[in-house]
């Protein structure tokens, strides 16, 4: 284990992190964020969800540094009296839970159907490639909307917003996956024919197992890179789709709910209760692209 | 050598690489010459800096390589510290490139004739008509067949000769003094090779060139050059007439280079090898950069770093001519 | 050249087949049409006779028959929400829609490739550094965000440019445009910059990407090695060979601007085809969903033609391709 550690803080992927300050204020951010998101019930200020502590009469307040802010309600109050820091906390969590269950989904499912493409190749690969091909033709953000109106047309509402946090995964998961099927699908192809692959199906290791310890291990580069840049990706097509009042329930408010909410109120002056949330999404997503970007070129010794 | 001024004249350069653990030293003190219409023959093992030799020499090091030490002269005038639009002038005009693999070194997207065309009006004072006259004069020059219609062609509707054929052409077409053809064969057929070694030979005589022949294939050298240096983990380790080279060689990585290579005129058991492989960049032992794999070492090998020393009709970087009496035996 | 034509003609076909099956399958099995037309009561005789006309009791292949034949005349049936013909409502939209995209991936190249050519030459020029991160902020700021950004400050703040709908249109014809009055124009701009921001980012980044890769080859490095002036090896060598993936992605993303619609539609009140989709998908409207979606794909298809034609005329690899593959 040290011996890893050791190994991992001589590798050039370390040193590329140390001498990229944008990188490490990326990581910095990110690392907030998801603290913030992951501790919120214990470290935000207010419960947003706790009825009983909302007051109407704390509505509107703006950030505590304008004139009428009040200390207990740093970034100010939306229109319930909710404290908005608290509700950005709140939010962030489902942000980051749809965001990173899609794209674990999209990423397993990606990996596995992009592995049995590659390696059996034929009549499988024919069709799962075609159906990339024509998912792809698409925008994912359109493939996602879509999923989630049929779901919504075919299910009653009741039902719908019980299970809506997972049509949202599921919808978002599904329009990814094509993007790691290929790449996978691409170095399979490529690690299959070479030499020691070959000899180990000549020894008689089984299929699954070849697939598994030989090629896995090698296309897992590429695919830790999509699907780094794929979370960013992912955040924002459920802060669009519950920007547009079809994603997560609004029982479960997440920033792009936050921004819709807010957005009524920007004409009468309240910007910061769309504001904040956004802010807090740009800073999200920013610092993840950019921690994509580093790795893909830190595991890219091409562009060294 | 000939007392007249060489052509092209290398002193003491040195090439490094910055890179994160150090600064690698990739060509270190090389120096040579090559007079007009010469053929130097560079040979050595892959990572020896034949090619970077050359690199340096049009001025087009990858960066962060560079030029650390040393200067280049052509005619006397020095090319290494010109500005890029100075050095441009004079890549084409004075000294033509030949590159490896004629499948990746002509743009996919124009004609042949346009990029022949492109090269001769940027150097010569000539109209475009009169450039595509010449363009196909030039096709027909390296045996292209059919000239006419085919330099309308894009480079994919050749095969792989025929393009390096090309690619002859367009580093001839602006009448340069001096080539620099990096491994020009190395990627083409066995069969295709000979002939584009031949037509290499020929137009480089017909026109004067000089030529500076980069390439790890000793039968090449031996058809073609008229002097050879041997390079060494970004040394010369010998350098001098192609015929003493190849037949009394001095120093003893020369020697294993040439017991390497089998005879076509009588059956060995087994071929001479060297142990051993060159030294990385980044770990080049002290004083000889040959001494751990040199069957001749002794203990000064180890300690100092030798210079070119006069050997019989060469010239060695090996501390056995020390005395500058003492020939191979 | 007619053979090429045809032959992608017949590659898309699948695509838009599969599409129109997807579209059937929503328009048949989800939810109930009957009960939705229908309302509260109705008689088991009425529900006959409704399904016996919408020919919900023929098997599956000759319904699907019918609804690709009609769809094939542009006929979709009545919207669930409005009791409208679908056809009707998205001519009435289509014009707002197409002049928003064709506004913003026009803005979205005139300004995205130069700024890629300039920061794939110029790497490291503090300006392509500049160019760089705005770029990086661009692709990470999420449409519906910089639709906010744009009206809090020039709507709400500067109050210079109106924050939704479309302005003054006039109609040529069955189609009403936007672009003949100034009111028009005005309406135009925070929509249009607020769509093609994004496709500007994307667009930089892939020409400086695929610049930096061309420029790494060995035919640029031949072209210098010939002594070619700069002007020629940048703008004529690599710039040329640059294009044609760049055409590719860029006419993929004139779809993902169509798409992206929605949601600047959504935040503008832009009465487009976008905001009818949305509209839509809130609703269950599964007839206008269906509609709009085979429509989109036909407007992908369409755009992929005209993709591989325009690829066809900048590399020669692929004609000589053809050319072989004929005899």
């Amino acid at each position: 284990m040290t011996d890893t550690l050791r190994r991992f803080f001589d590798s050039d992927i370390w040193w590329s992190f140390t001498r990229s300050p944008i990188t490490m204020l990326s990581a910095i951010v990110a690392l907030i964020c998801i603290l913030g998101a992951l501790l919120a019930p214990w470290i935000a200020p207010h419960n947003p969800f706790d009825l009983a502590s909302l007051n109407l009469l704390d509505a509107f307040k703006p950030p505590a540094w304008i004139e009428g802010g009040e200390r207990a309600y740093l970034l100010g109050t939306d229109d319930q009296g909710r404290d908005v820091l608290s509700a950005i906390m709140y939010g962030a969590r489902v942000s980051l839970l749809v965001g990173l269950s899609a794209t674990l989904f999209a990423t397993t499912l990606g990996v596995t159907l992009g592995l049995l493409a590659g390696y059996l190749g034929g009549k499988l690969d024919a069709l799962l490639m075609r159906i990339c091909d024509v998912q792809l033709t698409f925008p994912s953000i359109l493939v996602a909307l879509l999923i989630d109106g049929v779901v919504r047309a075919a299910l009653p509402r009741e039902v719908h917003d019980q299970i809506a946090l997972f049509v949202v995964i599921f919808a978002i998961g599904i329009s990814e996956w094509p993007k790691f099927a290929r790449t996978v699908r691409g170095s399979t192809m490529v690690e299959r024919n070479k030499e020691y692959v070959q000899a180990a199906r000549v020894i008689g290791v089984s299929p699954p197992r070849i697939m598994l310890s030989h090629v896995l291990p090698n296309v897992l580069g590429p695919v830790l890179v999509i699907a780094t840049l794929n979370l960013g990706l992912a955040i924002l097509s459920e802060a669009t789709l519950s920007f547009l009042g079809v994603g997560v329930p609004a029982t479960q408010p997440s920033l792009g709910t936050l921004i819709r909410i807010g957005n009524d109120f920007l004409f009468s002056g309240e910007w910061w209760i769309t504001i904040f949330p956004g802010v807090t999404l740009i800073a999200m997503v920013l610092s993840v692209n950019l921690l994509g970007d580093w790795l893909r070129d830190a595991l890219n010794p091409k562009l060294r | 050598m000939s007392g007249q001024n060489p052509l092209l004249e290398v002193r003491h350069l040195r090439v490094e690489f910055p890179t994160r653990r150090g600064t690698l030293v990739a060509i270190d003190d090389v120096s040579f010459t090559i007079s007009a219409g010469e053929v130097l023959g560079v040979v050595g093992e892959s990572g020896a800096g034949k090619s970077m030799t050359g690199a340096a020499i049009i001025g087009l090091l990858e960066p962060p390589g560079r030029i650390a030490a040393g200067e280049i002269r052509l005619d006397g005038k020095r090319i290494d510290n010109l500005r890029y639009e100075d050095m441009r002038r004079i890549r084409g005009k004075e000294i033509g490139a030949i590159f490896q693999d004629p499948l990746t070194t002509l743009n996919p997207l124009y004609t042949v004739g346009r990029q022949l065309a492109e090269t001769m009006t940027t150097h010569l004072p000539i109209t475009p008509a009169e450039a595509r006259k010449r363009a196909i004069g030039w096709l027909d020059l390296v045996g292209i067949p059919a000239a006419a219609q085919r330099i309308d062609s894009y480079p994919h509707e050749f095969s792989g000769g025929m393009r390096q054929r090309v690619v002859i052409a367009l580093a001839l077409c602006a009448e340069p003094r001096l080539i620099v053809a990096d491994e020009p064969t190395t990627a083409l057929d066995v069969s295709i090779q000979a002939q584009i070694i031949a037509l290499l030979k020929s137009l480089a005589r017909e026109k004067g060139t000089a030529m500076m022949l980069v390439t790890h294939d000793m039968g090449v050298i031996a058809e073609t050059a008229d002097r050879v240096a041997v390079m060494y983990a970004g040394r010369i380790a010998e350098i001098g007439p192609v015929r003493n080279v190849v037949k009394q060689a001095s120093h003893p990585y020369t020697v294993g280079l040439m017991g390497s290579i089998p005879p076509l005129d009588r059956r060995v058991e087994r071929l001479a090898q060297i142990d051993g492989a060159m030294p990385r960049l980044s770990a080049i032992p002290k004083g000889c950069a040959y001494n751990p794999r040199c069957p001749k070492v002794f203990a000064r090998c180890r300690e100092d770093r030798p210079d070119l020393l006069p050997a019989g009709a060469t010239q060695a970087a090996c501390w056995l001519y020390a005395g500058g009496a003492k020939t191979h035996g | 050249m007619f053979a090429f034509i045809i032959s992608r003609i017949l590659q898309a076909l699948p695509v838009m087949l599969t599409v129109a099956l997807i579209s059937f399958a929503m328009f048949a099995y989800v939810g109930d049409p009957v009960a939705i037309m229908l309302g509260q009561d109705f008689t088991e005789a009425q529900r006959q006779a409704l399904v016996k006309d919408l020919g919900l009791d023929q098997p599956f292949w000759v319904q699907f028959g019918t609804f690709l034949g009609n769809a094939v005349q542009g006929e979709f049936g009545l919207s669930y929400r409005l009791s409208r013909p679908v056809a009707d409502l998205i001519a009435e939209r289509a014009p707002a829609t197409l002049e928003l995209a064709f506004t913003a991936a026009f803005l979205a190249l005139l300004i995205g490739v130069p700024l890629g050519v300039y920061t794939g030459l110029y790497r490291n020029s503090w300006l392509s550094r500049f160019f760089l991160t705005f770029s990086l902020v661009g692709v990470s700021l999420p449409t519906f965000l910089i639709g906010i950004l744009l009206i809090l400050v020039f709507a709400v703040w500067l109050g210079v440019l109106p924050s939704f709908g479309r302005g003054d249109t006039v109609k040529l014809g069955w189609w009403s445009t936007g672009f003949l009055t100034w009111t028009g124009i005005k309406a135009l701009i925070l929509p249009s910059i607020t769509l093609g921001l994004f496709q500007l980012t994307l667009i930089m980044r892939l020409v400086r990407a695929e610049m930096l890769e061309v420029l790494r080859t060995d035919y640029i490095k031949f072209a210098r090695a010939r002594g070619l002036p700069n002007r020629a090896v940048h703008f004529g060598h690599a710039l040329k060979n640059t294009l044609v993936p760049v055409i590719t992605i860029v006419g993929l993303q004139l779809g993902a601007i169509i798409a992206f619609a929605i949601v600047t539609e959504t935040v503008f009140q832009w009465p487009g085809m976008g905001l009818l989709f949305i509209q839509s998908v809130n609703q269950a409207d599964i007839p206008v969903m269906a509609a709009y979606l085979l429509l989109i794909s036909a407007l992908f298809v369409t755009i992929n033609l005209i993709v591989d034609l325009l690829y066809y005329a900048v590399d020669p690899r692929l004609r000589i391709g053809r050319g072989q593959g004929a005899h």
